[in-house]
């Protein structure tokens, strides 16, 4: 077990009470959600009722408003159950975060207390059939009319938008990004179930169909010209942080299992565990789980002090740690041989789930093409004479 | 407080994006080419940090950031919103 370093009392316990949790009311049940591709009502009603989906909300709305380290543990331990699970968290949050940060107070009152007691559920809606990683590819159009705005065009693969009750989503008014709060039941909105996903199974996709879909003038959340570049932006920021962490858990889910399977089975009269090849692949997810963990905590606290760094902070940590899960769950199959390639195995799961982790909240060539940007800028922050020269 | 005390702290933030280029007070900062799309997101976190204020939904406005003085002159009206509230509690 990697150790955590910086933990306050508080937030040990706090991991404490999502591990257990996790153990008993979301691990046991995973597979089964994911083969039915749905999470039930009740494990929702439950999660609610426990105070899970007002993580992100405000306590002056009734929410946990959980500092950033608290709110990535949340995630992890049940990244490492189930990372449909993990996923609600991850959109509902987006949308809490985004109505907290850039809602009027008429939008904060009305959305904020229901996001905290599940009232109602958010989810984010920016992916088109035409704009996925180039999000200014954004077809969407909004137009103003006299009882608020006409929205029109198609949002895909959009998480738990089966089950929302509110979407923020993103659409072109007079040409300018701008995103607005529509809810399920909007005259035009057709919501249509997605199925057959690879992995994050459970996680209730649909895509939605807006044809002349009415909304009220309170839609609007945020300015005109600032839907992608401060509201989606500092969205997709907090779901990044929350995949990121996710994916430690689903790392550390990969390595315990493998633990397990390799100190049981045994071949050529020995376990597992005693061929060095085997020990290879163990402690590269060991080695590398912790360096995932490490470099969420250090986002975490970045984030907690509202540094400019936490941003390049969280991309490294959701690389490193997307990475990490999809190479830990292949290394946890073969561990596991043809069990871990059998139906219903959760190390199966995980590599599906994993590969999922590269795709969203910017793939992982996105990543690399950013990280690699921001080296530059850090270079040229540094003196000349502290460059290395030939 | 002058409008002129918080321009060396922003041209300082701003120097890690522009490099050797040298930015005017008036340059429109979004039509340099030398920001990326995380840029808005890093600017309002530091203008937050760096001047204590809270840039809410009103003030995301492209003339309150385009440019070094559209961004002092942010600075410099929030400053004033907050110490005037400070000073009527
Ligand atoms: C399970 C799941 C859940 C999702 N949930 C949501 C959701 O809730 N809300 C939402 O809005 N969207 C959601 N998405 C969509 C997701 O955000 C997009 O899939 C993602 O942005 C990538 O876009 P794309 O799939 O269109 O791939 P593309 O943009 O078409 O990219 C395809 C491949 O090309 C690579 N590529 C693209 N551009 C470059 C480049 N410049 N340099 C190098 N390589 C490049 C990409 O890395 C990728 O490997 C979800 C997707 C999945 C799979």
């Amino acid at each position: 077990m990697a150790i955590r370093v910086q933990l306050t009392e508080r937030q040990a316990a706090a991991r404490e009470e999502y591990e257990s949790f996790t153990r008993q009311a979301v691990a046991p049940h995973a597979d089964a959600w994911d083969r039915a591709e749905r999470l039930p009502e009740e494990f929702l009603e439950e999660f609610a009722a426990r105070g899970l989906l007002g993580a992100a909300v405000p306590a002056g709305y009734g929410g946990a408003e959980l500092d950033p380290i608290t709110f990535g543990l949340l995630n992890e331990e049940l990244g490492r159950g189930c990372s449909s699970v993990r996923s609600l968290v991850t959109v509902h949050g987006m949308a809490s975060y985004a109505v907290a940060r850039w809602g009027g107070d008429r939008q904060r009152e009305h959305w904020l207390p229901r996001f905290a007691t599940g009232g109602a559920i958010g989810a984010f809606a920016l992916t088109e059939p035409g704009a996925g990683s180039d999000v200014k590819a954004l077809r969407t159009t909004a137009r103003r009319t006299d009882d608020g705005f006409r929205l029109t065009g198609q949002k895909r693969w959009i998480t738990f938008g089966q089950r929302a009750d509110v979407y923020l989503l993103f659409a072109r008014l007079d040409g300018r990004e701008a995103a607005f709060l529509v809810p399920r039941d909007a005259p035009g909105l057709t919501v249509r179930p997605v199925t057959g996903m690879l992995g994050t199974k459970a996680s209730m996709l649909a895509e939605l169909s807006l044809v002349d879909c009415l909304v009220a003038p309170e839609a609007l959340l945020g300015r005109p010209g600032f839907g992608l570049a401060a509201v989606a932006a500092s969205a997709l920021e907090l779901g990044r942080y929350s995949v990121a962490w996710g994916c430690v858990g689903l790392a550390q889910a990969c390595l315990d299992a493998s633990l397990d399977h390799a100190d049981r089975r045994e071949t050529f009269g020995v376990r597992l565990r005693d061929h060095q090849l085997v020990q290879r692949m163990i402690a590269d997810m060991a080695t590398g789980t912790a360096a995932a963990r490490l470099l969420c905590q250090q986002a975490g606290w970045l984030r907690q002090d509202r540094s400019t760094e936490s941003l390049h902070a969280t991309w490294l940590a959701k690389y490193h740690a997307s990475r990490t899960a999809f190479r830990s769950a292949s290394d946890a199959v073969q561990v596991h041989g043809a069990q871990g390639c059998g139906d219903g195995h959760p190390v199966q799961r995980y590599l599906r789930d994993a590969k999922v982790m590269e795709i969203i909240e910017g793939s992982t060539e996105l990543q690399q093409t950013t990280i690699a940007e921001s080296a530059y800028h850090s270079r040229t922050r540094t003196t000349p004479t502290e460059r290395v020269t030939a | 407080m002058t409008t002129a005390d918080h321009k060396p702290q922003i041209l300082a933030f701003l120097a890690q994006f522009f490099g050797e280029h040298r930015l005017t007070d008036d340059e429109d900062i979004f039509a340099t080419g030398f920001v990326n799309s995380l840029f808005i997101m890093q600017l309002v976190l530091f203008v937050e940090g760096e001047f204590d204020i809270t840039v809410d939904d009103d003030d995301l406005e492209m003339a309150n950031f385009n440019t070094v003085r559209a961004i002092d002159a942010l600075v410099t009206r929030k400053r004033a919103a907050v110490g005037a509230a400070a000073q009527h509690s």
